[in-house]
């Protein structure tokens, strides 16, 4: 159905291909797809611009990192804005107060404010242990109360009995009342669904706020509204002074844009999200899953997964040991690492994951990935003594005719092999500065995990 | 059924629909007039267009369509003046939409009710449309049987019943149960009684949660069970607040129950159900009616132009 942006991006980033950083020029095309990829995941047009511009700040003259494209390292800036936009952490409710902590809850018709107070009311059992009491103001549609009443049957919530003839004010004066004389924890107050161009239900949940005071104001929105959830986010924020976002239907396949939107346009956190109709499916929400899932991302995540897999922690962990640091690197070393890159698929491969730093030095490497090379410098080890091997300094003029004669090569290849091994040797002397000695490899393979992995927002 | 018109001096739709999108159109940098004000066809103009499509859900490739439509358009009519631009743009998407429009025809088969089926997600207001439906259905003289075939949400059934008594309908309705044997019943009850239209209501469902989706398509296969025409319509109701999700929706809806009319609710807010022109491009189904208010007589037919004028007048 709809085409994720990493897909999209690759097409455009083809022809960024080999260069080193993202400029004005080339990250053109990639930002046209960010601004179509956010409109059709439904993010508020507004929004999408200022997210835009900040992303091709941000993009600019940032390095390209290792092994990834220049397209994968656009997507990562682009993930990392997301994050940042929609909050670096979880935040939690905040119920420290006087009991009856008071939760008040508004939001457009249909949005799942009613399943959401019967979500939460259990939530807030199960996981905090709290005593919960709900009631319900939704004096116009026909069985809100009766639905709610339903709701706190199932999750074992009190419920506080409302009418649809009493007025929402008076509702709400009698259940706090209720809730304190009862040592309630937490008083969750539902409320009839309004349009924010209702201003005179608009007023209405304006006294109910002010009346009660509630610690916390959490507006509820479907994770699938559209371009209108900027206008309708901005309108409740303006009238109550709002703590936090409540996500629903997040189960369906929306990309739910509207998180975006309205997290961007009210600066509030979004403390839940709301999956399935049944009343175990709420969840604390996670930016960073939520940035993936805008950006239809599955598929860069096992890319960049993919490619640090290839870098075999277990084959790399042997040749740690065995480079151990550049001054111990002999020539058994040297032969066995010979060996163990024709396995890995040669050296070439092996460095295209690593940072362009390190591909640079790999380029002075023998090419040892060459089948029949390695095989003659096998060889042509084999025709060594153990000392030779161990200390390759011994090897004079007499020592190299005599294992020239013993591999059954010309004399000059000998010489090109200990030309190579002692460049090799000079490279892992490098290599094991650069990560303090000490398991070299093993260190500068975890580095290099790290910067696929770890650092970018993977 | 065209004969809806009961209450005279009452607005009509696209005059409340007009009223409820005023408000939109100014929020979005100045009136719709001062964008098309620039009295040509240019880049800057385009680009504003194409700002104000995107934000009443549009989406991008219907946005695309009706941009180059509208520049070909200009260059062919060569237009100049704002008023004629403006037309232009109204009549790309009028044209674009104008394949939706199909009223719903009531014909009953000898002796079986009309039935109509209600499909949707969760709070998209089918059950809030199936009372309005059942009013409407009533003033054009037809009697009118609701089953309350949402036997999942809590209170779902009290919500339908409520209705009833409102428009003094008989609701059919069990304790708890089975849908397809709550809409089975009714049809059976329908037919026993002489009744002109069943409307069977069913529980929200998103169109991700297969073993829902399979019980849906489970209840339209027992409609047929009872009735070997039935049903004569199945209604999808979209949530006109909700973005290029409907798109998905009307598709995976039509897969399951193969669906024959769409209901835009909830135009009476700040969003424009722009989303119908996507839909007009990529899965048109025809649109029966639109909800534009909480009230009883809110539910009215789709006019392409109306709805056009409205969004860009």
């Amino acid at each position: 159905m709809l085409e994720n942006l990493t897909q999209r991006l690759g097409r455009v980033m083809k022809t960024m291909r080999g260069e080193a950083r993202m400029t004005e020029a080339n990250i053109g095309d990639a930002l046209r797809e960010v601004r179509m990829a956010l409109l059709e995941a439904d993010v508020s047009l507004p929004v999408v611009k200022d997210f835009v511009a900040q992303v091709k700040e941000k993009a600019l003259g940032e390095g390209v990192v290792g092994s990834l494209t220049p397209g994968q390292a656009f997507v990562g800036v682009v993930h990392e804005q997301l994050k940042q936009l929609m909050g670096e952490a979880q935040v939690p409710l905040a119920l420290n107060q006087q009991p009856p902590a008071i939760i008040l809850m508004a939001g457009l018709q249909g949005a799942g404010k009613t399943t959401t107070v019967g979500k939460l009311a259990r939530w807030l059992k199960q996981n905090q242990k709290k005593k919960v009491m709900v009631v319900s103001c939704d004096v116009y549609r026909p069985a809100a109360i009766d639905q709610l009443k339903h709701v706190a049957e199932q999750v074992g919530a009190s419920f506080f009995p409302s009418s649809p003839d009493q007025k929402p004010l008076d509702i709400a004066a009698a259940a706090v009342d209720w809730a304190r004389k009862h040592h309630e924890e937490v008083l969750i107050v539902d409320t009839a669904g309004r349009l924010a161009i209702d201003q005179a239900m608009m007023d209405e949940i304006k006294a109910l706020h002010a009346q009660l005071d509630p610690i916390e104001t959490l507006f509820v929105v479907d994770a699938m509204l559209g371009q209108d959830a900027v206008n309708t986010a901005k309108a409740f924020n303006e009238t109550l002074p709002l703590t936090g976002v409540v996500l629903t239907k997040l189960d369906g396949d929306a990309r739910g844009g509207a998180a975006l939107s309205v997290r961007a346009v009210t600066g509030k956190p979004i403390k839940f999200v709301g999956v399935a109709e049944k009343l175990d499916g709420l969840e604390p929400f996670y930016p960073d899953r939520m940035a993936s899932r805008i950006l239809g991302m599955g598929d860069i995540l096992s890319l960049v997964e993919a490619a640090s897999q290839q870098v075999d922690m277990d084959q790399a962990a042997a040749m740690a040991q065995k480079i151990k640091s550049g001054k111990g690197f002999d020539l058994n070393d040297f032969r066995a690492q010979v060996a163990q890159m024709r396995q890995m698929g040669g050296m070439t491969a092996l460095m295209d994951k690593l940072p362009a730093k390190f591909a640079e030095a790999a380029a002075n490497m023998p090419a040892g990935s060459d089948d029949k090379m390695s095989r003659r410098i096998q060889g042509i080890i084999d025709s060594m003594t153990p000392d030779e091997r161990t200390k390759p300094e011994l090897i004079k003029a007499s020592r190299k005719r005599r294992i020239a004669t013993g591999a059954g090569v010309q004399v000059q290849e000998v010489n090109r092999l200990l030309n190579q091994f002692e460049q090799t040797q000079k490279m892992m002397k490098q290599f094991g500065s650069m990560f303090k000695g000490k398991g070299g490899m093993m260190k500068m393979m975890r580095g290099a995990k790290s910067m696929f992995g770890g650092k970018l927002p993977f | 059924m065209s004969d809806a018109t009961d209450n005279p001096p009452r607005r009509s739709w696209r005059e409340r629909l007009f009223a409820g999108l005023t408000k939109t159109r100014q929020q979005i940098g100045g009136s719709v007039r001062t964008l098309f004000a620039r009295g040509q066809v240019d880049d800057e103009l385009l680009e504003d267009l194409e700002a104000l499509l995107l934000s009443a859900d549009v989406g991008v490739e219907a946005t695309v369509i009706l941009i180059e439509d509208l520049r070909q358009r200009a260059r062919k009519q060569n237009l100049q003046t704002p008023e004629s631009i403006q037309a232009a743009m109204v009549d790309c998407l009028a044209d674009l939409l104008k394949p939706l429009e199909a009223p719903l025809q009531i014909a009953p088969p000898p002796g079986s009710p009309f039935v109509i089926m209600v499909a949707g997600i969760n709070g998209a207001g089918k059950t809030t449309t199936l009372g309005k439906l059942a009013h409407h259905f009533q003033a054009a003289g037809h009697s009118v049987l609701l089953a309350a075939g949402d036997t999942f949400r809590a209170a779902a059934r009290e919500q339908l019943q409520a209705w009833g008594e409102r428009n003094n309908v008989t609701v059919i309705a069990q304790e708890g149960g089975d849908p397809s044997a709550v809409i089975f019943d009714a049809v059976h009850a329908a037919k026993a009684r002489g009744i002109d239209i069943v409307l069977a209501d069913t529980a929200g469902r998103l169109p991700t949660q297969m073993h829902l989706m399979d019980e849906i398509a489970k209840i339209r296969r027992v409609i047929t069970k009872a009735e070997t025409t039935a049903p004569h319509e199945v209604l999808l109701v979209l949530d006109g607040t909700i973005g290029q999700n409907a798109i998905g929706q009307v598709k995976a809806f039509d897969k399951a129950i193969g669906v024959t009319g769409l209901v835009i609710t909830k135009l009476d807010g700040s969003a424009k159900g722009g989303v119908l022109a996507a839909i007009a491009k990529q899965c048109p189904k025809p649109v029966r009616y639109v909800g534009v208010g909480e009230q009883v007589e809110d539910l009215q037919p789709f006019s392409a132009r109306a709805f056009a004028e409205a969004l860009l007048g």
